[in-house]
């Protein structure tokens, strides 16, 4: 493996829920990010974000690591559940809440 | 750079012959798409691997020349 993907393997096993995204969660620099933020937020789950664009070698080897080629990137246990319109379509339909639910992940209703 | 919604439909008809594909703007600048794909291609696969198929079949131009795609696939 290269360094970078090293890394990102460290991050996301060092943290039950991963977000990927371009800005903070704070300042999201892009819609698609900004909804993430969101929908984790909903879910009421805690998240360590990276911000892809103040890393352009984070921004390319994640696309790599996940051979996916869009950000934001949302990994939940180490494994890799998808980008915005997943997420969007498992908050809308329950199945992101049993994920957590069943990966153990702590929520608090908001 | 803006990609039209024929050229995409067209890409991922070429990949999965039996889709249906239902194409539509978000934003009307030729560059933000929403997209449904179902495909009987996508039977028993995860979400995650069916998108991947999607963006395989855009032959790599997903996240560069097509910037923004809202994706929805099913199996049929």
């Amino acid at each position: 493996m290269t360094a970078i993907a090293d890394r990102i393997a460290a991050d996301i096993a060092a943290n039950d829920v991963v977000l990927f995204m371009k800005g903070t969660p704070v300042f999201p620099q892009c819609g698609f990010s900004a909804a993430v933020v969101q929908i984790l937020t909903e879910e009421g789950v805690k998240f360590q974000a990276y911000d892809v664009l103040k890393d352009p070698e984070l921004r390319d080897g994640i696309k790599v690591f996940s051979n996916w080629p869009t950000i934001p990137q949302v990994y939940v246990k180490g494994e890799f559940i998808g980008g915005c319109d997943i997420l969007r379509e498992m908050h809308a339909n329950g199945e992101l809440k049993a994920l957590l639910a069943e990966k153990g992940i702590v929520t608090a209703a908001v | 750079m803006p990609m039209p919604a024929h050229e995409i439909e067209a890409l991922i008809k070429a990949a999965f012959p039996d889709a249906e594909v239902t194409i539509s703007a978000l934003a009307d600048d030729n560059d933000h798409w929403q997209a449904v794909v179902k495909s009987a291609a996508f039977q028993g696969k995860s979400r995650v691997a069916q998108h991947q198929m999607v963006y395989a079949a855009l032959n790599g131009k997903m996240g560069g020349e097509l910037h923004a795609l809202m994706l929805q696939t099913m199996a049929k």
